[in-house]
């Protein structure tokens, strides 16, 4: 039995394995931010919000069956919570029950699992009740099928046979068990048996057994006893002990499926009650190079102000090569972010913080950003850039979408800017596509005169006064640099025309 | 005529084969590591005293040899492991119906000893029946099986264990516990309740889970209360157990002498071969040399120090092999050359070469002919607190005196870094008359030094060195190799390398 709730035909695995490049996603496009909302406060639910995102679907086909659940989701927001609120009771109530901390002793395990099972038990008509008062409401693919097998599996039938085996166990009229000899003549091969049933006068005259009594005081004898009953119940300890784990299991695949919903649920919330909006993408084959918005907006950015935030317009349909040039603080960190994180949002099945987006699946997504903390000289700074991009490049396919944000900027721009070209030039031609935001003119310009139809060149401006982030327009890259303007702003003082020159020596 | 089979080490009748110390030069030759190894894990069948007794006679070793060929085919190797692990599991049945204290768990256990003796004497029958085998060992052995396990003695023991552990294995019965009150009474067949219970949680599997199993302390033993159980089974199955215990009684003797000494002797082989196997698996070879006690020219090639080898592979390491060869009249190999070049580890290797070969076994190397001594003699610097150096050279005299006082013209001498003690002059003095004294017993030598002049004191003498790499003299490669000995080749390339030779120090002082 099976939720099926996040694949078709596969559970969600909290422990597989994430992309090698989860850390550099993680904190470049600043995801903590975004689960924390997602996970209002519940940590389990932060570490199931992450391993979604983290774990992308690379089918448009996936992202759809997610989409219809999650629209079940949010018409029936009440009864998911209560779903996962009784999972999660579901598993509070299996850890109520103590085992002997200083016994494993099979009987005490047998008894401890019998408890443990009747809670289960319990939550599972609980569970059976919840399908049954509201199937109809649902009519995504997964909840129709989740909510039928749990109509078909758990019937009055199977919860009058589960509760005889359970009273059976607790063997309060003795133990019966068969047996073989082995070597040396020792007892082998116990096995528990259901006394057969026989007529009480058959019972009482019946004289084809041998019996003793173990006399009171005998502490060893009882011991034996003990130990023989141990024998008996071993498999059946374990079996049940298993059955225990498979239907908490079950409780704890559901609470993990479910639980992404609930964080969906959660973050959109926080959205409406701001008025984001937010859509459903609509995904495409990566093959078509989809890229296309309206209103698309950093909601890790949203979520940390009190206003809304500006939204973008984008028209990049086929393009290979976004390059984003233009004033600093001018939201180009702000803009490549939204892209980074939609893409995650799309390909887990979220919805997606744009009025509309539509977007090609991609095969893996990296990130290549600058680091500010790293206090390393000049040449020590370049070096860690170029070692990570070239762990980047032992795992990076064609399919993949690679953001680039102040790329080899440590070097000065002629370097900078030759071995940018040489990266991308290997790229492109790979099959890979690049979103690039730099403010080294030399190399945004000499790619947007090479005219390639392929890429497109956007630029942020300062728009009105103060008014952040600042929008994207499409236009070529300028050589005029913003930064004169930050440092004044910054430090209430021009930059000296020397110190200005002698900054950049590609340039003078 | 062929004499009766009796034992797989020595051909014909030979009871005394004990000797129960390790010969002096053990330590020396490294020959105790060797052993320590070979039979950890086998103390039961104190194989040492076969170890420590060499042959010395070339039909007594050629009768090894032949049994040794043929227990190399994994066929025949098979059977005879297969009978010794049998034999094993006979003994340890036996010591728990001797330990054990029940009756009718003795009585069982006995049984069961029997029961694996039986068919292992049986298996081992048929299996040497079904192959073709012609060393005279393993055809005796052969003959020899097929003689007992036809004979009425071994055929009606057979028949006897075989019917009782049947009838003991269809034995099914019920226990009841309440409180208690313990019920054992006959097994109607009733229900699993394992089964129908998994089978109710069935529809929530999913794959592997924890293992909750729990194990239970597996002890041969029985308690009083498992023993009035077994008593009351026993009630339920009255004929079966008045048979067993008639067999107990009447059977005690069931194991046969010679079965017993195969056991034994076995191992001897088996030791060995389980000890060299992980060598060869590293593409290390091993080959039964020709032995004589006549002929003193000898080779052996690709051979090595089967101590040290084992350290090596322990350690991943390679292993470096050495090759030999004396044709008439040569007898001593005198070895020189730099410190850790493997001179020590070539004497040792030599020694080793030779008392493995007395003892039948195949020794380290493709290809090999060698001498059988009649004794092998070990000088070793020792380890000794003896105050002055006058002291230790004349300890050293004394004993080397002693070794030339008891050696003959058969024997083997193996004499590693003498006279370190004293002045160079002493050295070549000594060391010449006792090479002199060597050469004139014509006994086999291995003699290292660091007296270049002990390498050409006749046409006897084969001078060896250790040698480092030509490019490289830090290195040493463990070869040793007939060389004329050259010490001054070495320091002169040691020098070269640091730029202290005469031409790269004059450079450097031109400029």
């Amino acid at each position: 039995m099976k939720a099926f709730l996040m694949y078709p035909d596969d559970d969600f695995a909290l422990d597989g394995e994430l992309p090698p490049n989860d850390a550099a996603l993680t904190q470049d496009l600043e995801l903590t931010t975004l689960w924390s909302a997602m996970a209002a406060g519940d940590s389990f639910l932060f570490e199931v919000a992450k391993r979604a995102m983290l774990s992308s679907l690379h089918s448009p086909d996936g992202i759809v069956f997610r989409q219809q659940v999650l629209s079940d989701c949010i018409e029936n927001a009440a009864v998911v919570r209560d779903l996962y609120a009784l999972s999660a009771d579901a598993l509070a109530a299996e850890r109520s029950v103590w085992g002997s901390l200083l016994s494993d002793r099979p009987t005490s395990m047998l008894g401890t699992s019998v408890q443990k099972m009747e809670l289960l038990v319990g939550c599972l008509r609980r569970l059976r009740e919840i399908a049954g008062q509201h199937a109809a409401s649902f009519h995504s693919p997964g909840f129709t099928r989740f909510f039928a097998t749990l109509t078909d599996e758990l019937d009055a039938a199977y919860f009058e046979l589960v509760e005889s085996q359970l009273e059976a166990l607790r063997f309060t009229s003795g133990m019966l068990m068969s047996a073989q000899l082995t070597a040396g003549n020792k007892g082998i091969a116990y096995t528990p048996r259901w006394p057969r049933e026989q007529p009480l006068l058959k019972r009482v005259f019946d004289r084809s057994g041998f019996s003793f009594t173990i006399p009171e005081r005998d502490e060893n004898g009882f011991r034996a006893l003990g130990e023989l009953e141990d024998q008996a119940v071993r498999v059946l300890a374990t079996t049940l002990a298993q059955s225990v784990d498979h239907v908490k299991s079950f409780f704890q695949m559901l609470r993990v499926e479910i639980g992404f919903y609930v964080a969906c649920l959660n973050l959109r919330d926080l959205l409406a009650a701001k008025g984001e909006p937010i859509c459903l993408a609509e995904a495409r084959p990566g093959t078509e190079e989809a890229f296309s918005a309206h209103g698309l907006y950093d909601v890790t950015l949203s979520l940390a102000s009190r206003e809304r935030v500006v939204g973008n317009y984008v028209a990049a349909d086929g393009k290979k090569l976004v390059m984003i040039t233009g004033a600093n603080q001018g939201g180009k960190s702000t803009f490549l972010r939204s892209v980074g994180v939609a893409q995650l949002m799309m390909q887990s099945g979220m919805f997606t913080p744009a009025q509309s987006l539509s977007l090609s699946v991609c095969d893996g997504l990296f990130t290549h950003f600058k680091r500010e903390e790293d206090a390393a000289t000049e040449s020590g700074k370049l070096d860690e850039e170029l070692q990570r991009m070239s762990e980047i490049a032992d795992r990076i396919c064609p399919g993949s979408v690679l953001l680039c944000n102040e790329s080899f900027a440590a070097t000065n721009e002629w370097e900078g800017s030759e071995i940018a070209r040489q990266v991308l030039r290997a790229l492109l031609e790979d099959g890979i596509r690049v979103l690039y935001v730099t403010h080294m003119f030399d190399l945004a310009d000499g790619l947007y005169r090479q005219r390639l139809g392929t890429a497109l060149f956007l630029r942020a401006e300062r728009g009105g006064e103060g008014a952040r982030p600042f929008k994207l327009t499409v236009g070529e890259p300028l050589s005029t640099s913003y930064g004169e303007d930050s440092y004044r702003r910054v430090f209430g003082k021009s930059i000296s025309t020397a110190a200005a020159g002698s900054r950049d020596p590609g340039r003078s | 005529m062929t004499l009766p089979f009796r034992s797989i080490l020595f051909e014909g009748e030979t009871d005394e084969f004990e000797t129960p110390e390790a010969p002096a030069f053990f330590g020396d030759l490294h020959l105790d590591q060797i052993l320590g190894q070979l039979v950890s894990g086998r103390e039961e069948y104190e194989l040492g005293s076969v170890f420590y007794r060499p042959l010395h006679d070339a039909r007594a070793v050629r009768y090894r040899h032949h049994v040794l060929t043929e227990l190399e085919q994994p066929a025949v190797l098979d059977a005879v492991r297969a009978f010794a692990r049998g034999m094993q599991q006979m003994r340890e049945r036996l010591a728990l119906a001797n330990r054990l204290h029940y009756s009718l768990q003795k009585q069982r256990w006995f049984l069961d000893a029997t029961v694996a003796y039986c068919e292992s004497v049986r298996l081992l029958a048929q299996r040497l029946a079904e192959l073709e085998l012609c060393s005279s060992g393993l055809v005796g052995l052969r003959d020899y099986l097929v003689g007992y396990t036809r004979s009425d003695e071994f055929s009606s023991l057979t028949v006897e264990t075989r019917e009782l552990l049947e009838e003991l294995s269809q034995v099914r019965y019920a226990v009841q516990i309440k409180d208690a009150r313990v019920t054992v009474s006959p097994y109607r067949d009733e229900r699993d309740m394992s089964a129908e219970v998994e089978r109710t949680f069935e529809r929530f599997k999913r794959g592997a889970m924890e293992d909750h199993r729990v194990r239970l302390r597996d002890y041969p033993d029985m308690n009083h209360v498992e023993a009035q159980i077994l008593d009351r089974v026993a009630k339920l199955y009255p004929d079966a157990f008045a048979r067993l215990g008639a067999f107990y009684v009447r059977s005690a003797q069931y194991l046969d002498r010679t079965i017993g000494r195969l056991d034994r002797e076995l191992q001897f082989y088996l030791a060995y071969l389980d000890y060299i196997e992980p060598l060869r698996a590293k593409g290390l070879m091993f080959s039964l040399p020709r032995v004589s006690t006549r002929t003193k020219e000898e080779h052996a090639t690709a051979t090595f120090d089967l101590a040290l080898a084992h350290q090596l592979l322990a350690e991943d390491r390679m292993v470096v092999c050495n090759d030999l060869r004396l044709s008439d009249p040569e007898r001593v190999l005198v070895i020189s050359g730099p410190n850790n070049g493997g001179k020590t580890t070539f004497a040792r290797m030599y020694g080793q070469l030779h008392y493995l070969a007395s003892l039948g076994l195949p020794v380290p190397g493709s290809d090999a002919e060698v001498f059988l001594p009649d004794q092998i003699f070990t000088h070793f610097e020792r380890e000794e607190d003896i105050e002055t150096l006058r002291g230790k050279f004349e300890d050293e005299l004394y004993r080397i005196h002693e070794i030339l006082e008891q050696a003959t013209s058969g024997s083997l001498l193996i004499m590693n870094e003498t006279f370190g003690s004293t002045t160079r002059h002493d050295a070549v003095a000594v060391g010449t008359e006792v090479m002199r004294q060597i050469i004139e017993l014509d006994a086999l030598c291995v003699f290292v030094t660091f007296v270049d002049e002990l390498a050409s004191l006749g046409e006897s003498t084969v001078s060896m060195m250790g040698t480092v790499l030509p490019d490289d003299p830090a290195v040493r490669t463990y070869k040793v190799v007939r060389k004329a000995a050259d010490g001054l080749a070495y320091a002169a390339a040691i020098a070269e390398k640091h730029g202290l030779s005469y031409e790269a120090l004059h450079r450097r002082l031109a400029r």
